[in-house]
């Protein structure tokens, strides 16, 4: 194509018409980068942070997808020996002295599980994904120098650390971590008796939340303060690009959400160690009555999915930002209906707040409430499907470069589609009946939040990489990541959908009390083996990435992918500050590819005399 | 204040505050939480009605004069009259334990009575609302703690940075405090 030789001199450019906001005469803003620990470990850039988010989240991705691995064992070849994995596992594994046979402990089961879901929900999708493009674009995208607070920047990574040190020394308790389930019900987890891991493991796991919503907020009133007052000349907030939409509207849903999660910890700890009842109400263990009355397991309920809902939009609008931004670029046509997509994220983060209880249909909540409850969650289709609407209407007709990035990004909202439509399922009440914890609402929030999420990830992660390191991702390992992920996880995940449907109930360890779901054990072999190969592609990922940081192939042009927004006219090594000289003075929206015979026109470059008179007309 | 921060045109919020009244949301939003769980608990029933002790009442004046305090001394500082400035700092810290130790005189009254945190759901409510309320005034008070080391160390001249950085402790002390009206109205009006 002609127009891939289309360049543009942003150097002269942004040193005549930037806007000089005088960083570089003083040099205070250089000074803590200037030794090693200043600048890899205690960093306050915003591009070293995101680079610890990320890397904080992939270890974790990595410890809880092998956990994944360890109990799909134990549901696809319940009769298998596991003696192998007793190195790793020691006393949770234990060995038939006759036959010699090691069978997982069903405690340990149970911890996996929650673990998983905890360190996947948590520490991998909210802090690897957010954490990590948020801090990387906000500042480059807006044209700011650096967050709004830097320091408060860099407590929100040390605390997300601090909460990942805790959580990891929670894996090797004696009695093990926390196991009941990642949604921390109580009495499970109210009752420091009630489980092996309800003890000191809930304990660390209160502690390791608790530290990890303060890094939310840090991170998130930085998000917020950032994008509305420190964007460039120009970068109006209809200019900015869907990605930053997405991560200011996942910031506002954090900072109003956890805070509601914070006052239920505080009742737990409550309930825990000072002997009130607010979630406890006549229990007895062990024949014997517990001295607790008058407390309601379901307002924990209640305080926890305020939370938990938007918790799941807050993981997946960034990845829904991301992928508007990478198909927009690498179909080289402007993103459908901008302001449809600024409006569906708007909406789905103001709905996301008045649908929780469809987590509770079955908790025992008034029939009649839940009616309101399902007319508000089946709302949520309709921004959902405006958004996949204008995704693929930016596809149609584009100039589609078929590379990593947009294979992923295409994948998620096949991913997205087809999670979407089993939770118009689950919406209505009267259907969650039969399906309520059972492997269908698995297998819709795996494939909607949990593979969904991580495409939108990876989709960033080899877009911006070369921002990130100055190299490139290997393609043709990436392509074959792609496709094992791709119909590797729906292998996992659709099978779910039909053994959900039969009623089998999740978070089970073992079916053989139930003769009707035999007919199940080959699906979930299948399932098992499936997820094994899948989590070997993931490993493949890690690889590629780590080779790609050191023996990657280099970055010789700013902007590789000929894309609109600000991030690409920083220089390749991207110093502190972000912008050798001047600030870029946006002119335009973020999407002008293809308009007028160009295939690009980025955000900083000033508009023509024909495209003034075009904008004075209307 | 660091570098970065200077690089927005023309915008007149200080970042600084704007991040500081998220946060306040955020606040906001914890305490709605305890709120709206003690409406629904409450409405369930077996909830242990008692008097709230006469204290809180006084604790209420407290808390209120030391806000005008501050803001008092916030205005001595703008037209640079150093001693009321001083002056008014120190009382307002003053006010700000005194606050303090006549919540925890009330929890003992009410502990006197019988009613302490387990009784009933009714009470750990009282004890935990009061509790986080109290965590948020001690992080005030840290922060006035920093604003009269900074008032007694340094020398006196007026500059805004240091007009900004009195404005955060004088918002987020006025916020606790209308926090603490809107608990106790709460508490009030549910019994
Ligand atoms: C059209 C949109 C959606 C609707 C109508 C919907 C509806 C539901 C319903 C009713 C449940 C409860 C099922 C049960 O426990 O019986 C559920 C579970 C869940 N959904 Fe969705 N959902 C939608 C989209 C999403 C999205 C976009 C995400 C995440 C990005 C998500 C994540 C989850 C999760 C994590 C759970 C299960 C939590 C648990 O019990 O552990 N859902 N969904
Ligand atoms: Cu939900």
């Amino acid at each position: 194509m002609a127009n891939d030789v289309l360049t543009y001199n942003d150097d002269t450019l942004i040193k005549e018409q930037g806007f000089e906001d005088h960083f570089h005469d003083h040099h205070d803003g250089d000074k803590y980068q200037s030794n090693f620990v200043t600048h890899y470990i205690f960093s306050m850039d915003h591009k070293i942070i995101a680079r610890q988010f990320l890397i904080t989240g992939m270890f974790w991705a990595l410890i809880g997808a092998a956990m994944s691995i360890i109990f799909r064992m134990q549901l696809g070849f319940p009769e298998e020996s596991l003696t192998w994995i007793k190195p790793l596992l020691g006393k949770w594994i234990t060995v038939n002295a006759e036959t010699g046979v090691g069978t997982l402990m069903p405690e340990f089961y149970y911890a996996l599980v929650t673990m998983h879901g905890t360190i996947i929900v948590f520490f991998v999708l909210t802090a690897g994904l957010s954490g990590t493009f948020s801090n990387l674009l906000i500042p480059l995208q807006l044209g700011a120098r650096d967050m709004a607070s830097p320091f408060l920047n860099m407590l929100s990574y040390w605390f997300f650390f601090l909460a990942s040190v805790i959580m990891f020394y929670s894996l090797f308790l004696s009695t093990g971590p926390f196991s009941g389930g990642w949604t921390a019900y109580p009495p499970l987890s109210a009752l420091p008796q009630a489980s092996t891991g309800s003890g000191t493991g809930m304990t660390l796991w209160l502690m390791s939340l608790t530290f990890f919503v303060v890094s939310v907020l840090l991170g998130g009133i930085n998000y917020i303060t950032t994008v509305l007052n420190l964007r460039t000349k120009g970068m109006s907030l209809w200019r900015m690009p869907l990605t930053i939409w997405a991560f200011f509207v996942t910031a506002i849903l954090g900072l109003l959400s956890f805070p509601v999660l914070v006052s239920g910890f505080f009742m737990l700890i409550c309930d825990r160690s000072l002997g009130t009842s607010f979630f406890l109400s006549e229990i007895f263990i062990e024949g014997a009555a517990l001295p607790n009355v008058g407390g309601s397991p379901i307002l924990y309920q209640h305080l926890f999915w305020f939370l938990g809902h938007p918790e799941v939009y807050i993981i997946i609008l960034p990845a829904m930002g991301i992928v508007s931004e990478v198909l927009s670029v690498h179909a080289r046509k402007p993103i459908f209906g901008y302001k449809a997509m600024v409006f569906s994220i708007l909406a789905i983060g103001f709905l996301s707040f008045i649908v929780w209880a469809h987590h509770m249909f079955m908790s025992g909540v008034n029939p009649f409430i839940s009616n309101f409850f399902v007319v508000f969650t089946l709302i949520i289709a309709v921004p959902s499907a405006v958004k996949v609407f204008n995704w693929i209407t930016t596809l149609y007709g584009g100039n589609i470069r078929l590379n990593t990035p947009m294979l992923y990004a295409i994948g998620f909202v096949s991913m997205f589609i087809s999670g979407g439509l089993t939770g118009i399922f689950l919406g209505n009440s009267a259907i969650d009946i039969q399906m309520h914890d059972t492997y269908f609402v698995v297998a819709h929030f795996h494939i909607v939040m949990g593979v969904a999420a991580f495409f939108g990830m990876f989709a960033g992660i080899y877009h911006w990489f070369p921002k990130m390191f100055g190299k490139f991702m290997n393609e043709t390992l990436g392509k074959i990541h792609f496709w094992i992920t791709m119909i590797g996880a729906y292998a996992v995940f659709w099978p779910m959908h039909y053994i959900g449907m039969a009623g089998v109930p999740r978070r089970y360890y073992s079916f053989n009390n139930f003769n009707s779901f035999d007919d199940f054990q080959l699906l979930n072999q299948f399932i098992t083996v499936a997820a094994i190969i899948v989590f070997a592609a993931q490993v493949l990922f890690v690889i590629n990435f780590f080779y790609s940081i050191w023996w990657g192939k280099k970055m010789k042009d700013k902007n590789p992918w000929k894309a609109n927004t600000l991030e690409w006219t920083t220089p390749i090594n991207t110093g502190h500050g972000n912008w050798e000289g001047k600030l870029p003075v946006v002119h335009r929206w973020a999407y002008d590819y293809g308009k007028d015979g160009k295939d690009y026109i980025p955000q900083h470059i000033p508009l023509t005399e024909e495209e003034k008179a075009a904008e004075g007309s209307h | 204040m660091d570098a970065s921060l200077k690089n927005n045109y023309g915008n007149k919020i200080n970042p600084q505050l704007f991040g500081l009244w998220i946060a306040m949301g955020s606040i906001i939003m914890m305490f709605g939480a305890f709120t709206s769980a003690y409406i629904v608990r409450q409405a369930a029933g077996n909830w242990l009605e008692f008097r709230l002790p006469d204290l809180f009442i006084f604790s209420t004046v407290i808390i209120l004069i030391s806000s005008i305090t501050l803001q008092v001394s916030y205005n001595a500082f703008k037209q640079k009259k150093e001693l009321l400035y001083k002056l008014g700092l120190l009382i307002s810290f003053l006010l700000g334990l005194t606050f303090l130790i006549l919540q925890y005189k009330a929890w003992t009254e009410l502990f006197g009575i019988g009613v302490d945190m387990k009784v009933n759901p009714s009470s750990s409510f009282l004890y935990v609302i009061t509790a986080v309320h109290a965590l948020h005034i001690i992080g005030g008070i840290a922060a006035l703690m920093v604003a009269i080391t900074h008032a007694f160390t340094l020398p006196f001249f007026y500059s805004k940075q240091r007009k900004m950085r009195f404005q955060l402790v004088l918002h987020y002390w006025h916020f606790v405090d209308l926090l603490w009206v809107y608990l106790f109205l709460f508490l009030l009006l549910t019994r």
